[in-house]
């Protein structure tokens, strides 16, 4: 990966949901989705971002798009900062951030047809003319492997798949630069989702795309992804080149890679069985908040948060107890 | 099984289910049969319904006068007739008006939420703690009798309950993906409300608004029978009930003709509507 100019950048973000609030108003329960976390991803590449169910990636993904606003931090794109725009700033970066939806049933308009839901953004963007709409719409309906008589089909006669499809077309429409991908393979059929992770890498190639690419598998992080983030309930647990993982530091990470099945029954690997549920990512406390479950953990763990430390070139970690690299 | 090779809109699966149901279509049968009467009746009108002779009041049906005369000696099948007019536009008009008001009132408010949604929604409220007939009452009581007046007040009262429906089904759409994601292509406000959220919810309000006719046709008629609506002469069927209850015990029939008709319209509405929602409900899909 050669060193480029970052096209997005995340600084220190955090976002936490209010559950409960008391008579006066205060809030007495909050949810921390995302807690002063900090990335940057290059032009280029793809940003993986994995974690459990409930981690808060997905929240990243919305605070970039603009779907919800951030507590605090800022959020740059192409050296601009996005984190807080009007909604006439907003739609002016629709061509560049787009966003594929996790779930293909609930991402596509059940009353629009697929040539409405995919002419539509070009059309109220003014980007052609109203005779080249049709042209646009057949070849995007051809990037991603649908034919084009489908176009005047509704979404309920597709397939998940194909639904994925229509909603990665529907994302290329308007010729963005940057794509968050949230989970676009976990609602699909595992024989579907090599299908669809090869069409969004030969995409990328094609249109010089940039991915952030969110999962909670990590063999579908490592198909696509060039750098990979480890989160743990708001937090980024480690952060290395996709090399990088295969030799882990932060003990949550060692776990996550243990848990990775391998087709060979002969061959011996070491589990790591973390014990306990994941802790509610309600109220935490101080300290690392893999603490509780930490098989390394010491007194110090609980008691502040251990700092981000690069072990090797490019690939972070935090944690106060970490085998130094080897 | 041929049909999932013909091509499906949600509207083409719609007509598909209601075309099965017996009583949605009995009923859709009656609304065109009411629709032509409206139309077309004042070329099959029997007699004047206007002017009758004094001479021939009171009179039993009979093969001159089928339903019989009132007390002024009009034949009461064509008053029937010329008052299906009355009863149709009363209906359709006030159920329109306060559609299009219900709306966009209920859309705001669910759409921008928050405060917004708080004033429109307490103002609703108190439309609703007054009984509908009561403010109804009211507001003639203030704009004078007439038929155009009974129109607006009857739409005025209803405009609380097509706003409530209209703000929860948006509530419920407008979190989803596809909402994010036509706001993410550049949409408007206004264009995600009216191309993207009120499709989605149209089947609701189609609902809502055909058994909203019936009710608007029963309070216009009961307006009529309190002397607020449409006023004599005019042959509004509920204003026949009112002029015709004082002779209930001698002449049954003046009041019979005009309650059956009032009756069966607002039957033939129920049943429509009542298949349309099964029809719309996507729950109840059958293929």
């Amino acid at each position: 990966m050669p060193e480029l100019a970052p096209l997005v950048q995340v600084k220190s973000l955090s976002k936490s949901f209010v559950l409960e609030r008391s008579w006066g108003g205060k809030p007495t329960s909050v949810l921390k989705a995302v807690d002063n976390i900090s990335f940057s991803v290059a032009k280029g590449e793809v940003f993986g971002l994995v974690g459990e169910s409930g981690c808060g990636k997905t929240t990243i993904g919305k605070l970039i798009c603009g779907m919800f606003s951030p507590d605090s931090g800022q959020i740059l794109y192409d050296g601009r900062d996005i984190t807080h725009l009007n909604q006439k700033e907003r739609r002016s970066l629709c061509t560049e951030i787009q966003f594929i939806f996790q779930d293909p049933y609930s991402s596509l308009n059940p009353r629009m047809t697929v040539w409405q839901t995919l002419s539509e953004p070009i059309a109220i963007n003014g980007l052609l003319p109203k005779s080249e709409i049709g042209k646009r719409v057949d070849k995007l309906l051809d990037c991603v492997g649908l034919a084009s008589y489908t176009k005047s089909r509704y979404p309920h006669e597709f397939s998940g798949g194909q639904r994925q499809r229509i909603g990665i077309a529907r994302a290329l429409a308007l010729n963005p630069k940057f794509i968050v991908c949230d989970e676009p393979v976990s609602a699909l059929d595992v024989s579907i989702q090599a299908q669809v992770l090869n069409l969004l890498a030969d995409l990328k190639d094609e249109f010089g795309l940039t991915y952030i690419f969110i999962a909670h598998g990590l063999n579908v992080i490592k198909h696509l992804s060039d750098r990979v983030a480890v989160m743990y309930l708001g937090k980024i647990m480690e952060t290395a080149p996709k090399e990088g993982l295969s030799n882990p530091i932060n003990p949550y990470t060692k776990a996550l890679m243990s848990a990775i099945p391998i087709p060979d029954p002969n061959r011996k690997r070491e589990r790591i069985l973390l014990s306990g549920d994941v802790p509610s990512p309600i109220n935490p406390g101080p300290g690392c908040r893999f603490a509780s479950r930490c098989f390394a953990a010491s007194p110090e763990c609980s008691l502040s948060e251990p700092p981000a430390q690069e072990y090797e070139k490019g690939h972070f970690a935090s944690c106060f107890n970490a085998a130094p690299a080897n | 099984m041929s049909d999932s090779i013909k091509k499906s809109s949600p509207a083409a699966d719609a007509w598909h289910v209601l075309k099965q149901s017996k009583s949605a279509m009995l009923g859709l049968i009656i609304i065109v049969f009411l629709f032509l009467l409206a139309l077309g009746g004042k070329l099959i009108l029997p007699h004047d319904p206007y002017i009758g002779s004094m001479a021939e009041n009171f009179q039993p049906p009979s093969a001159a006068h089928w339903m019989g005369t009132d007390e002024l000696g009009r034949d009461i099948l064509s008053r029937i007739i010329d008052g299906t007019r009355i009863s149709l536009r009363v209906g359709i008009v006030s159920v329109l008006a306060a559609l299009v008001v219900g709306t966009a009132l209920g859309a705001t408010a669910a759409y921008y939420g928050k405060r917004v949604d708080m004033i429109i929604m307490r103002f609703m409220d108190m439309m609703l703690a007054i009984p509908d007939i009561l403010l109804a009452i009211a507001i003639m009581a203030a704009l004078g009798p007439g038929i155009d007046k009974a129109i607006i007040a009857i739409s005025f009262v209803t405009i609380p309950q097509y706003a409530r429906i209209v703000r929860g089904c948006v509530l419920s759409v407008k979190e989803s993906d596809y909402i994010a994601a036509a706001r993410l292509v550049g949409n408007k406000d206004w264009r995600i409300i009216a191309r993207h959220i009120l499709p989605n919810v149209a089947s609701a309000i189609i609902v809502r608004s055909t058994l909203g006719i019936s009710s608007a046709i029963l309070d216009a008629a009961a307006l009529g029978f309190l002397g607020l609506g449409v006023q004599p002469p005019y042959a509004e069927w509920g204003t026949m009930l009112g002029s015709g209850r004082l002779y209930i015990f001698n002449a049954p029939y003046i009041v019979v003709f005009p309650g059956l008709a009032i009756t069966i319209t607002v039957l033939a509405f129920n049943l429509f509507g009542d298949g349309l929602r099964d029809a719309l409900d996507p729950k109840g899909k059958i293929r």
